[in-house]
């Protein structure tokens, strides 16, 4: 970025200044630790200069917003233009409270809606399955057929907002009662816009919510591309997610590298299968973590459209649409203490402003009560307000980004790039992305991070404020969110009249033709729509393929 | 040779949120217990099984998904059931404040919620590891 002539000059009274001023400044007024870590355990020097940044090329290696690499965000204008969508992840109990939910959502300013599901639901279980005892509405919303979604988007204009939804070993089938519904109400599929999560790989590696075994289920997934580009075009087909590995207890490093390089195993999945990169590739997305060490965030979010734009290209895309990466990004729920929660408050603005300065698409912010229980309407909308805030008040949003050129920022974003390539190098020994699966690669790395990161929160080389310094021993007094005790009993009702209401001819048709299709090789995709149009429940269409792909189970690494 | 306590790491029920679990189990470990872990997705039934033919001193089950008043409820009992009177049960996760004097009554000694010391478990066990 400069020319060698001054960087000699720089290099020279860098080091006059070392000697000279830092060293016996240091020795007077010592620092308060040795060494000054990152939340990756990279070390952290006092300064960045020029002389860190000297081996890039600005125009190949920085370039401007828009263009390749897209290391400056995706669009030349940034949220000059619109802003990021407010999409808070939201869902518990029954399809009407959670309803009611989106609708205040939306009153309050939200201008994307994001859906969380509860276990049976990601599970592919029906609410009246054995396995589903006691999470019924627990973790998100209980939807078991096209039924509940219709109760779930009732008077909302799925029209006009988009839609995203955290599903994966189900996802099809989700999605498929998403579309039915929209067909249902006179809404031309090729205008829904939205996400299905859609990521089995980090399932595996972290989040667990896996049904069947991974080839399957990338085949699954695969079937997912080609029908949405084709016939779902506004559509996300998967949201490629780091989201889950770092709340697993990964660093910023191993979410980034995990991350962008299952995006990669999916990009080559769908090749083999005979896709051509330019048409499915435009509708892959992103899903990261904002975590309390803010420059390293922001880093994290160049890095990756970086290395994304090089991966693709690589690949041999070609539209600049397949070569950018959009993302949504959500702060870290691990991060929030149950102790003092109102504090939370300023950990999430803190998390939310390293993802909008890092140039996100979508952001969830996560409410104060979160360590505590699902959260209350108050809590989700200070949440909410946060973000506004960041947008109309804080001025971040006049310039696209505002931190590239800076040292620091950007040695860190070549740094982070460089250790990627060092994982990928590494999984590449293991024979790829699904035999370091199987041998608990991911997994083992994963829970030594989180092991490492709690043993010095213990030892107190990290400080947590209100965990481990600044405590108090004041109860906590917020208000806890209530569900309607009513809800499983409803829900159980509902599904049994249905069972018994719907046209029966047509629901083993459509189940029996979903079987044949599984076991050969055909695209599962219109089947599902034909089940879920039937009324088959989650449960019923999701036995099928457990069924005919057996399903997965992990060995248990701790 | 002092006997080695030993301890069963149980994740009842669909969660699939184990990284509390994990890290417990190694700190448990690491302080000298034998652990068994079962992994994910245990009905009450298999973890009490697990808990016979491990022979375990201590049951502790971990659950981030708010159903911990159903299925900790249904292990603790089923452990009542069996007549494992001196099995020490503890639970940890996401739990308010209300639920825990609910959990003792159900004889789930120790609750421990997002924050606590791997070093306060530690010594709960310990402590109150009847036999």
């Amino acid at each position: 970025m400069i020319k060698n002539k001054e960087l000699e000059n720089i290099k020279k009274i860098k080091s006059d200044w070392e000697k000279n001023y830092y060293m016996p400044h240091v020795k007077k007024h010592p620092e308060r630790r040795k060494k000054f870590e990152n939340l990756s355990w990279n070390e952290i020097n006092n300064l960045y200069t020029p002389e860190d940044v000297a081996h890039i090329d600005y125009i190949k290696d920085i370039g401007f917003p828009g263009l390749y690499p897209f290391l400056r965000g995706i669009h030349p204008n940034l949220h000059r233009g619109r802003l990021w969508t407010f999409r808070q992840f939201s869902g518990f109990g029954s399809a009407e409270e959670t309803n009611q939910r989106y609708k205040y959502l939306l009153d309050h300013g939200e201008t994307g809606l994001s859906v969380a599901f509860d276990y049976p639901t990601l599970y592919g279980y029906d609410t009246d399955h054995a396995m589903s005892r006691g999470e019924f509405g627990k973790c998100g919303v209980a939807i078991s057929s096209l039924q509940d979604m219709e109760i779930l988007f009732k008077e909302i204009p799925i029209d006009k907002v988009t839609t995203s939804m955290t599903i994966n070993g189900p996802a099809a089938i989700v999605w498929g009662f998403y579309i039915a519904n929209a067909e249902n109400r006179g809404i031309n599929r090729r205008i829904i816009g939205g996400t299905i999560q859609n990521d089995i790989l980090k399932e595996y590696i972290a989040q667990k919510s896996f049904i069947f075994p991974p080839e399957p289920s990338m085949r699954l997934i695969v079937d997912t591309f080609e029908f949405g580009y084709k016939e779902i075009p506004r559509w996300n087909t998967i949201s490629i997610s780091g989201y889950h590995i770092r709340e697993a207890g990964s660093t910023a490093v191993q979410e980034l590298a995990f991350t962008v390089g299952d995006g990669i195993e999916y990009v080559k999945w769908a090749m083999k299968r005979g896709l051509k990169i330019d048409d499915f590739a435009p509708r892959l997305s992103f899903f990261f973590n904002s975590h309390n060490d803010f420059f390293e965030e922001i880093a994290k979010y160049r890095a990756a459209r970086r290395i994304w734009a090089k991966g693709l290209k690589k690949l041999g895309a070609k539209k600049s649409r397949s070569l950018l990466m959009r993302f949504h990004t959500q702060t870290a729920g691990v991060s929030l203490t149950a102790q003092q929660p109102e504090i939370n408050i300023t950990r999430v603005t803190l998390q939310a402003l390293a993802a909008v300065l890092g140039g996100t698409q979508s952001l969830h912010t996560n409410s104060m009560d979160e360590a505590l229980a699902l959260p209350s309407e108050k809590a989700v909308r200070i949440a909410l307000r946060t973000q506004q805030i960041i947008a109309e008040e804080s001025g971040v949003t006049s310039t696209v980004d505002p931190l590239g050129g800076s040292y620091y920022i950007e040695w860190l974003t070549d740094k982070m790039e460089e250790e990627t390539y060092q994982y990928w190098d590494r999984v590449e020994k293991l024979g790829g992305v699904l035999p370091a699966i199987e041998k608990g690669f991911y997994q083992r790395e994963i829970a030594n991070a989180a092991y490492k990161y709690q043993k010095e929160i213990e030892e107190k080389k990290r400080i947590v404020v209100g965990v481990n310094e600044y405590k108090m021993d004041e109860p906590v007094d917020i208000p806890i969110l209530k569900m309607d005790e009513k809800g499983e009993e409803r829900q159980i009702n509902r599904l049994k009249k249905l069972r018994k209401d719907r046209n029966k001819q047509k629901y083993e048709r459509t189940i029996k033709a979903l079987r044949k299709a599984a076991e050969d090789n055909e695209n599962l995709m219109p089947y599902i729509l034909d089940c879920v149009h039937s009324y088959a429940t989650l449960g019923e269409t999701c036995q099928v393929l457990r069924d005919v792909f057996g399903e997965y189970e992990e060995p248990a690494i701790y | 040779m002092e006997k080695k306590i030993r301890v069963l790491v149980a994740k009842p029920g669909l969660d699939g949120h184990d990284r509390g679990a994990k890290i417990v189990a190694r700190a448990l470990r690491d302080a000298g217990m034998e652990v068994i872990y079962t992994g994910l997705h245990q009905t009450a039934e298999m973890v009490v099984e697990t808990a016979i033919q491990e022979d375990v001193d201590v049951v502790g089950l971990s659950l981030l998904s708010g159903a911990h008043m159903t299925l900790f409820v249904d292990v603790a009992r089923l452990i009542k059931k069996k007549g494992l009177d001196d099995v020490l049960i503890i639970g940890g996760g996401i739990i308010p404040e209300e639920d825990i004097s609910k959990l003792h009554k159900e004889g789930i000694a120790g609750v421990f919620g997002p924050g606590t010391p791997c070093e306060d478990i530690i010594k709960f066990i310990k402590e109150n590891v009847k036999r």
